[in-house]
């Protein structure tokens, strides 16, 4: 039994320490955000965080993520309350068939949480990972904008902290 | 026409104010007469096939529920068809509850396909939700004791001036809408439109991006084991031996299942099933025949296999006379679908029924499928739709099915669901075929087409279902059924002749589709069908025809065309481009203008392209694509608009990159690096769609519209910016160098 710590909160599961972390998050722990598309690490489907940085969770075992923390798309917000940079995609529209779209908000996010205002050139080489078949690449790289631009408000317009304010 | 006593009730309510039925009826007829019942009128849309009213609507104490047998595939039709019907009877799309194919439940439709689903589904729901509205209104007037003049719907409530209401869910009595659609109907008038032309987000995506249960592969059912499949190694192998005593000891493994060439595998855990299949992919050996054609001669074997001959249009006389001839051939690769995510589905057999999840493009013509494959009635088979990964046409939805229902057969009472891996995506779903096309035209001394003619070599563009054989998994089985012949899809939509046919005015025209029904690679329909390989060819083709004659390609488009819609989309396409005729070729930076109206009966697309070619290593560097569009009536401007933008980009993916690798024994593509796609650091910096919006008339089909042009426009601006012209699919950086020899 390994407990893996996913969006804040610890979770135990029973799959052997090789088992690739995207199938301990779907099929035991119920989690959809991280999706299967190649199982190979080439296509970013099953993207997410592990320590802030984009993983590709399909060929991950579980194991490496003992005692760091994983954030899958159900971390940044839910349908009621979603998050920025899933704001981002919404206003965009920012999808056909949608299957790609939760490795690329999670790669997105990984840029956004080391660098908040990337030019178009480091947005597209971060990208680069994550594969889409519908086409949507241009409404992805304009939400990535817009989620950037979020960012930098949410930064800005944040209240001060207590010490600030003293 | 059976009539239902619910009708006969009605027409006596409706007689009891005759005041009311006088207005009504002078109006439109409320009920078919008999003279009408004796030459029945041509319905809208698909209630042709499905014509009661309650088929598509219903309202009850619960609310309105309106249902379509199109199915949500990313394309964003739910959406569309949701404004639809609350644009005509008048609500808010929130009050709808929307249902999308399922067998048990919504009109057969036959496939989500062909961009079929606003002329079919969109214009049989407008039809139905304004005969409902209008059926409504009459009710209110009768319990209002009010003329239908005075009385407005909106919002789910029929009210006054004065201020008397009464609610939809009231007027509605259990068979209010059991009756058959009539052939007019009082729509709602463009200049009143709430939904209709307005842009409106989409209603799948918020669950998409935030990771609720969105799609088949998401779906989890109490007690639900996972299977996995282990494939033959090439199309035809066999299985000669299988050690399963080990495999069957794995933790969590539940049941092999080996039945003639099939081999899967169920377990417990989702993962414990994919070490099982793996473990059992090694425990087998298989006998297998080089079957394939030698892919270095893969043309070749197009052009010589034996093929039957269709002459789809003859005019005029082609014989040449004076003037200058020019003659190409061009040349099309197998291509994938490629779906993100593998196909998936999950069944479950209990008490001599099977409930199948699937994301096919036909649920009805899945279940005759499965009906035959498994022996069993039709009526025992339900199929429901869930949205999968993207699918560009005929890929392993149906397949996977086949294998979910054969895993669920075997293990009667649980759900089981079946994932495809990456391996068995790209090496098993039917490719879009491999083509080759031959143009020849002269041109008058004035430098107009004179005489045209085509040839177009090709597979088949449908081996879809409705018949076991067309199943995948079932060729496997000890009691296997073979792949029928396949025919080609007739003209006007064609298949592998689909936009063979140009749109321009030729005086003398001979179009000829050889159609060849071996398939040493299994092949269905892809986005486009051969439209993408015709309309890459003949628009190629014109552009090399305007150089001849010294015309700016565009311009030598317009002279060739008398739709007035055709022009205008070419024409706003160039303008906003800035295409400029007096512009003098650059070296390594081009132009190419391309044009088609999808079928000859759907959308019509211009698309303008810009890049550069780097002349040392043949890379194209994409600046910019500028496309107009005419849709016909537009229901959602942004769903138009992604559906131009991504069949831009894919289209531009399969041109640049695409093409199926294999040997004469096996499918070589087997993942995303035998098979590259399009990456985020070779799109364009730029892509822009404009529409041109044509209230009241029908709509038109965009779904698959831009991939021609957009494989053409790319071609002439390589042609452009090189002085090459390039005839052979994908323009790899290594076929490009090799063609412009610096």
């Amino acid at each position: 039994m390994l407990t893996l710590n996913i969006n804040g909160r610890p979770h135990s599961v029973e799959a052997e320490a090789a088992t690739p972390l995207l199938y301990a998050l779907r099929d035991e722990l119920g989690l959809n955000g991280a999706k299967f598309g190649c199982g190979l690490g080439q296509c970013g489907a099953c993207t997410v965080l592990l320590d802030d940085r984009p993983i590709l969770s399909c060929i991950t075992p579980i194991a490496v993520t003992q005692g760091r923390q994983i954030t899958t798309l159900e971390g940044l917000g839910g349908i009621d309350n979603p998050g920025p940079v899933q704001r981002a995609f919404i206003a965009e529209q920012a999808a056909q068939c949608g299957f790609c779209i939760a490795g690329m908000i999670m790669r997105a996010e990984g840029l956004l949480r080391r660098n908040a205002q990337p030019s178009e050139q480091e947005i597209r080489t971060h990208m680069r990972a994550n594969l889409c078949r519908c086409g949507t690449h241009m409404r992805i790289l304009a939400a990535v904008r817009r989620a950037a631009q979020a960012v930098r408000s949410a930064r800005v317009d944040a209240p001060p902290t207590q010490d600030a304010r003293r | 026409m059976s009539r239902h006593p619910a009708m006969l009730s009605r027409r006596s309510l409706l007689g009891a104010g005759s005041a009311l039925v006088v207005s009504f009826t002078l109006a439109r007829p409320p009920f078919p007469t008999a003279t009408a019942q004796s030459a029945p009128p041509r319905l809208p849309g698909s209630l042709r096939t499905t014509p009661m009213l309650d088929a598509w609507i219903r309202i009850d104490a619960n609310g309105i529920s309106v249902f379509t047998g199109k199915a949500e595939l990313g394309q964003g039709i739910k959406t569309a068809l949701l404004q639809v019907a609350a644009e005509e009877l008048s609500v808010e799309t929130k009050q709808i509850t929307f249902i999308t194919a399922d067998t048990a439940r919504t009109p057969n439709e036959g496939y989500t396909s062909g961009s079929q689903s606003m002329q079919d589904s969109a214009t049989a729901i407008r039809h139905a939700a304004a005969q409902a509205r209008e059926l409504l209104i009459a009710a209110a007037a009768v319990r209002l004791g009010l003329p239908v003049e005075q009385l407005t719907a909106k919002d789910g409530v029929v009210s006054s001036p004065d201020g008397r209401r009464a609610d939809y869910r009231e007027l509605a009595t259990a068979e209010f809408l059991h009756l058959e659609a009539r052939p007019q109907s009082k729509l709602t008038d463009p200049g009143n439109y709430r939904w209709i032309g307005k842009p409106m987000p989409r209603v799948d995506i918020p669950a998409k991006v935030t990771g609720a249960i969105a799609y088949v592969q998401d779906l989890r059912l109490p007690d639900m084991v996972h299977a996995r499949i282990v494939r033959p190694p090439s199309y035809g192998a066999r299985l000669r031996s299988v050690e399963v005593a080990a495999v069957e000891r794995l933790p969590g493994v539940l049941k092999v299942v080996r039945d003639g060439h099939f081999l899967a595998v169920a377990a417990q855990r989702e993962f414990q099933a994919v070490q099982a299949m793996d473990a059992l992919a090694r425990a087998s050996q298989w006998d297998e025949d080089k079957a394939l054609p030698n892919p270095n001669e893969l043309y070749d074997w197009v052009r010589n296999a034996a093929s039957k001959e269709y002459v789809i249009a003859s005019v005029g006389n082609v014989a040449e006379t004076a003037g200058r001839s020019l003659e190409a051939t061009y040349h099309r690769p197998y291509q994938l679908h490629g779906a993100i995510g593998p196909s998936c589905a999950v069944a479950q057999a209990e008490a001599g029924a099977l409930t199948v999840w699937t994301h096919a493009q036909g649920v009805y013509p899945l279940r005759a499928a499965l009906a035959e494959m498994l022996g069993l009635a039709q009526d025992k088979i339900r199929c429901i739709h869930m949205e999968g990964s993207g699918c560009y046409g005929h890929n392993g939805a149906d397949d996977v099915a086949a294998d979910a229902a054969l895993m669920a057969m075997a293990l009667p009472g649980r759900p089981v669901r079946v994932q495809w891996m990456r391996d068995q995506e790209h090496a098993w779903e039917p490719f879009g075929a491999a083509m080759v096309t031959r143009a020849r035209a002269s041109l008058d001394t004035g430098g107009s087409i004179a005489t045209w003619q085509y040839e177009v070599w090709s597979n088949a563009h449908s081996t879809r279902p409705g018949g076991a054989g067309n199943l995948m998994p079932a060729w496997h089985l000890g009691r296997a059924f073979s792949q029928p012949t396949p025919e080609p899809i007739p003209q006007p939509t064609g298949g592998g002749d689909r936009n063979a046919i140009p749109l321009y005015q030729f005086p003398n025209m001979r179009i000829v589709h050889r159609f060849i029904p071996q398939m040493p690679l299994r092949v269905s329909a892809l986005r486009g069908l051969g439209a993408y390989m015709n309309v890459f060819s003949l628009e190629s083709f014109m552009d090399e025809l305007a150089l001849a004659a010294g015309v700016d390609p565009v311009e030598f488009r317009l002279r060739h065309l008398a739709d007035a819609r055709a022009r205008a989309v070419v024409e706003l396409a160039a303008e906003k481009f800035g295409w400029d005729a007096a512009r003098k070729p650059s070296r390594g930076l081009g132009r190419g203008f391309a044009f088609a109206k999808y079928k000859n009966l759907a959308a019509y697309t211009a698309v303008a392209a810009e890049l550069e070619v780097e002349r040392e290593s043949g890379q194209i560097r994409l600046l910019r694509f500028v496309a107009a569009d005419d849709s016909g009536e537009i229901v959602n401007p942004d769903g138009v608009r992604n559906q131009i933008e991504g069949g831009i980009v894919q289209s531009t993916s399969w041109t640049l990159r695409e093409a199926v690798a294999f040997d004469e024994t096996r499918i070589r593509s087997r993942d995303w690096s035998t098979y590259p796609i399009l990456r985020f650091t070779d799109l364009p910096e730029h892509v822009e769609v404009h529409l041109i919006d044509r209230p009241g008339q029908p709509f038109l089909g965009t779904g698959e519209s831009a991939q021609g042009p957009t494989a053409a426009a790319i071609a002439n601006a390589v042609a452009n910016a090189t002085g090459v012209r390039i005839r052979e699919l994908p323009f790899t950086p290594a076929r490009v160098k090799a063609a412009i020899a610096v």
